[in-house]
């Protein structure tokens, strides 16, 4: 109990002790609550691994009327996932802020920004309330909207705007649902809704909250607004946002269809969710191969690689001989939210690194910068191997466990669409890493300290681990995992 | 029959809302339909809630927190709508897609 | 012991590969000596192991990741044919690639993927099972990619681009080849031939063109070849290894190991796939042979050549008659030793006499006496003189088309045999016949290249003079065949 109250609470106080503390002390704060924000998550993990779910009755109320907060192996596993990218980011806003000197706004703001947005998604994590959830969806939507505008360039405003439309058009849907399942069964706790007496207005519940919940993921069709966001946003800030924002609402996603309401699920719903991820995977990468900006193009990825983790709702439950224990689309969506973590995270890290040197982000400016920034050059080249899935990276592991459910339960188009994703990621990040690695002699890059360099090395070395040791992995996020992944919506 | 008078004004108020959000591209008539939407969602929750014996507290604590998010979202939202205006003299959102 | 023993050979590449990548370009004592040492131990290693399995000993090692993903290190026969054979050409290509590049710089980048290049080698000859086999392989396409790329000029980034566009969507093929097959079969070990009762033999049939396509691009056969002639941009070390040991050889080695661990080639015969893959391999061992002729680059026509002599190794494996698997298994390692001459002999002509193109050669046979014999032994051994390496191979290969019932093959080898005569006497012509240009230069003071080039060319003679004995390649393909998969 003591570990998730710490986990909760922890980057709270840091956000305030990093606005209320002399300006000196300020980074050295946020990085205090950084460190120990992670080492109560890995708690939290340790915990979990060894006695299993761990709940936590706010106030000592028991649901309908308190909520319950619960860390299963997937609450834990994104806890310890948004740690390391979180505490990554910290590190690689200190050296950024320590090379290029920013401006006042960001140098006050970032850090309770980014400590806010950490509390946030920690809530959403072990939350199993869907009002609850809602607040949680809430904050993280205005400190990421905030993370966008910080730098206060018209077109980083115009950005922020544009995502706060979205992510407040998403809220209120999902408001919506949460207000209709509430008018219906007086109950709003995932476990207890999940032996509801289902009422003709559930579906309508669950679709709205579900639409909300997608503009939020920014899955086809609504993506629209996630490139220009991330693109805009100080590096280290779009790492976040790429990396652990989505990953909220889809976690609340996949909460509501495999646990709170997997009776409501029909072939036509899945397919259609399968359909958009499809769809997402393909538009996504063929919009980033034709960007001239390496954010974008990582941008545009994102959008491609969220795509595939909702191939895992028509696939779950398919058992093959390979995969007896038959919860591996779900298992391998989880893995691919944990290793697109990592890995993107520490793509735009690398693009900020890039950025710091060059003073830009265009493919033509980094022109055998890889000579100049080997380091960085690998982090780049190990996270795109993850982002492309390709072995023994911890995309790899995602999209094996995916395929060969899509096999084993005879719904093998998926299959095309992991192969074919997997083809279309190798295409686009080939032009970056083409001009990273080409001969040319960039103008004189400014040095980048290798201590900075090491960060995204680290993460991007951490997402080629995952897959290396995706054993442990594995079993963490079988804890606590919903029976109906096993058997399939 | 006061319960449905709740009821439909907060429908209504959703619908005023939505029309405002389609129709209007100025950014701060845009927060208020925002408003509007979410005004109606809490008058219905709040109408649901008292249905059946007695009075449901549950409902009251979410609008409650709801109100003091919206409030929140709708401060940050002018605070954005005011920059921009500062910085690009109009309180409409630029029509292109991605900045290239 | 005899867990660790897999584990510690592939790691004597593995660790050397992660250590130089820290190396600063003018470590040349550290990363030469660690570079060096690893392909000693390695070789070392592999030779212990060579008396140790004829004791009986099984050596085994698994390492298990997600429930399905097992990566399972398991040393038989074949196995070791061809870790020997990479373990040996290691040693000498480090040799070679220390003296060609001198003070280059990258070095440090370059030795740290060319010895993960053969940690992945390694890894997939040690392979006990698909998907390990898969994961090697996919690591082969990745650390190669930066080898091809090494010059990092027009050519060689165009070249790596082609490389990969080849490459990834054949390991993808490969991957859906094998997940159909395991999600039917479950997980396939090549001890244990899987059970295929399950799928009816439409899809088998599908899943065994998969597979052939997946592995088939980096055997480079016809029409899945293209990325080999422009991988010629490499450094000759690079187009060596690429063509002697590690990639081309993966491929030939992964339609071995489908062809006898997964389907078996009774299985094989059955679903009437034999003839039409026997079919695909000799077009491409004439294509090739073709093409070859047509190419004025000495490395162009080698690369072309190595098209059409690695379908041997295709076409002995389809024929499935146990003569014509002896052949192509011994020609795994046969055109291994040749071809790795030829490429070392082309590389010490560009380094020493800046010779490319054939009209180079004219007399340079008594300029660099040590260079121009190997290369003729190699390209004798190529046309199959005998009793150089190549006839061995090609002995075999016919009679066991006769045995397999398709005589038409030996009209396919007569037929590639005159090609090859005629694409490489041309070149033997020029270098000790014709007169040398006026300008010509060439030295051959460079021991570190020609050296281990000598002991290639030596090991060809040595090989087919040696055919009968029991520890020659050809007694082992015997052993293999007679023991794994005889009928």
């Amino acid at each position: 109990m003591t570990p998730m109250i710490a986990l909760l609470t922890l980057p709270l106080l840091a956000a305030l002790a990093t606005i209320a503390l002399p300006r000196r002390a300020r980074a050295a704060a946020a990085g205090i609550g950084a460190g120990a924000t992670l080492l109560a998550a890995i708690w939290v993990a340790v915990v979990v691994w060894r006695t299993g779910p761990m709940d936590l009755m706010l106030g000592g109320w028991q649901p309908p009327v308190g909520i319950g907060l619960r860390a299963d192996g997937l609450s834990v596993a994104l806890g310890v996932m948004t740690a390391l990218v979180m505490s990554a980011a910290v590190l690689a806003a200190r050296f950024e802020h320590a090379t290029t000197g920013p401006g006042p706004r960001i140098a006050f703001g970032i850090w309770p920004l980014i400590l806010l947005l950490w509390a946030a998604l920690n809530a959403v994590f072990v939350s199993r309330d869907l009002f609850n959830l809602y607040v949680g969806l809430e904050l993280i939507s205005l400190s990421a909207v905030a993370l966008v505008a910080i730098s206060g360039k018209a077109q980083a405003v115009a950005a922020g705007l544009r995502y706060l439309l979205f992510a407040l058009t998403g809220s209120l849907l999902y408001l919506a649902g949460v207000v209709l399942t509430y008018s219906a069964h007086g109950m709003l706790d995932i476990d207890l809704l999940a032996a509801r007496t289902p009422v003709p207005t559930d579906a309508l519940a669950l679709g709205l909250m579900t639409a909300g919940l997608l503009a939020k993921t920014a899955l086809f069709p609504f993506h629209v607004w996630l490139p220009p966001a991330h693109a805009a946003a100080p590096a280290p800030a779009s790492a976040l946002l790429s990396a652990l924002v989505p990953k909220a609402s889809l976690l609340i996603l996949v909460r509501l269809w495999f646990e709170a309401m997997p009776d409501m699920a029909t072939a036509a719903s899945l397919l259609t969710l399968g359909g958009l991820g499809a769809l997402a995977v393909v538009w996504g990468g063929v919009l980033a191969l034709v960007q001239a900006r390496l954010k974008l193009i990582v941008a545009y990825s994102t959008v491609a690689q969220l795509g595939y983790v909702f191939l895992a709702f028509p696939l779950a439950g398919g058992a093959g001989a390979a995969q007896p224990w038959s919860a591996g689309a779900w298992t391998g969506a989880m893995f691919q939210i944990l290793s697109h973590g990592l890995a993107k995270a520490s793509m735009f890290l690398t693009a900020g690194i890039f950025i710091a040197a060059v003073g830009s982000d265009r493919l033509g400016d980094l022109r055998g910068l890889a000579r100049a920034l080997p380091m960085t050059g690998f982090a780049f080249a190990l996270s795109a191997i993850t982002l492309m899935g390709l072995p023994p990276s911890g995309g790899f592991t995602a999209k094996y466990l995916m395929m060969t459910s899509a096999f084993a339960a005879d719904q093998r188009g998926w299959a095309a669409v992991l192969v074919g994703g997997g083809l279309l990621a190798a295409a686009y990040l080939y032009r970056p890493m083409a001009a990273l690695f080409s001969a040319d002699i960039p103008a004189a890059p400014r040095a980048v300290p290798r201590r900075w360099q090491a960060v995204p090395l680290w993460l991007a070395a951490l997402a080629v681990g995952l897959g290396l040791m995706s054993a442990a992995p594995f079993d963490l996020l079988q804890i606590g995992r919903p029976d109906i992944a096993a058997e399939g919506l | 029959m006061s319960l449905s008078i709740f009821a439909l004004t907060g429908a209504a108020l959703v619908g005023i809302g939505i029309y405002g959000l389609l129709a209007q591209a100025h950014l701060l008539r845009r927060v208020i339909a925002f408003n509007l939407i979410g005004s109606g969602l809490f008058l219905f929750l709040g109408a649901a809630g008292s249905r059946g014996i007695g009075i449901d507290p549950i409902p009251q604590a979410l609008i409650i927190t709801g109100i003091v998010v919206a409030l929140s979202a709708s401060a940050l939202a002018v605070t954005l709508v005011v920059a921009l205006a500062r910085a690009t003299g109009r309180a409409t959102l630029p029509d292109e897609e991605t900045p290239r | 012991m005899t867990a660790n023993l897999p584990v510690l050979i592939l790691l004597s590449s593995l660790l050397p590969a992660i250590i130089t990548f820290f190396i600063p370009q003018d470590g040349h004592a550290l990363r030469n000596s660690l570079n060096l040492g690893g392909a000693v131990l390695k070789l070392g290693l592999i030779i212990w192991m060579l008396f140790a399995i004829a004791d009986g000993t099984v050596y085994e090692a698994s390492f298990a990741l997600a429930p399905g993903l097992v990566i399972l290190l398991r040393v038989d026969a074949l196995a070791l044919l061809f870790i020997s054979l990479s373990g040996t050409l290691w040693f000498l290509t480090t040799i070679y690639a220390i003296a060609y590049f001198g003070g280059k710089p990258e070095l440090s980048r370059f030795f740290g993927f060319f010895s993960l290049c053969v940690a992945s080698t390694t890894g997939l000859a040690l392979s006990g099972s698909l998907i390990s086999f898969f994961i090697f392989f996919e690591l082969l396409t990745l650390s190669t990619w930066p080898l091809v790329a090494h010059k990092q000029d027009k050519p060689s980034l165009a070249a790596a681009r082609t490389y990969l566009a080849y490459a990834l969507p054949g390991s993808a093929t490969l991957l859906v080849a094998i997940i159909w097959l395991e999600s039917s079969t479950g997980p396939v070990l090549f001890t244990e031939p899987p059970d295929l009762s399950e799928l009816d033999p439409v899809s088998l049939r599908a899943i065994f063109c998969l597979f052939i396509i997946g592995v088939g691009v980096k055997a480079a056969i016809v029409p899945l070849h293209g990325w080999l002639p422009s991988a010629m941009a490499a450094p000759a070390p690079v187009s060596s290894l690429l063509h002697a040991v590690a990639v081309v050889k993966a491929g030939a080695f992964g339609v071995v190991r489908v062809i006898y661990d997964v389907y078996g080639a009774e299985n094989m015969a059955s679903l009437g796939l034999s003839m039409p893959l026997a079919g695909i391999a000799s077009v491409t061992i004439l294509w090739g042979s073709v093409r070859a002729l047509q190419q004025g680059e000495i490395k162009k026509r080698l690369a072309y050549s190595t098209v059409s002599q690695v379908s041997y190794i295709v076409l002995g494996a389809a024929l499935a008659s146990p003569l014509a698997m002896i052949g192509g298994l011994v020609h795994l390692i046969h055109q291994g030793l040749m071809k790795i001459t030829l490429f070392f002999c082309a590389g010490i002509f560009d380094e020493r006499a800046g010779v490319k193109r054939i009209d180079g050669l004219n007399g340079l046979g008594a300029r660099m006496p040590w260079t121009s014999v190997c290369f003729s032994l190699g390209a004798l051994g190529m046309i199959g003189l005998p009793p150089l390496a190549g006839f061995v191979s090609k002995f075999y290969l016919g009679l066991g088309a006769l045995e397999a019932g398709a005589p038409w093959v030996l009209a396919v080898l007569a037929a590639s045999t005159l090609l090859n005569a005629a694409y490489f006497l041309p070149l033997l012509y020029r270098l000790w016949i014709l007169p040398a240009a006026a300008d010509a230069s060439g030295d051959e003071r460079a021991p570190g290249l020609v050296v281990p080039t000598v002991i290639t060319a030596a090991a060809t003679i040595g090989v087919g003079l040696l055919a009968a004995s029991p520890i020659s390649p050809l007694g082992w393909a015997r052993l293999i065949v007679t023991q794994g998969y005889g009928p």
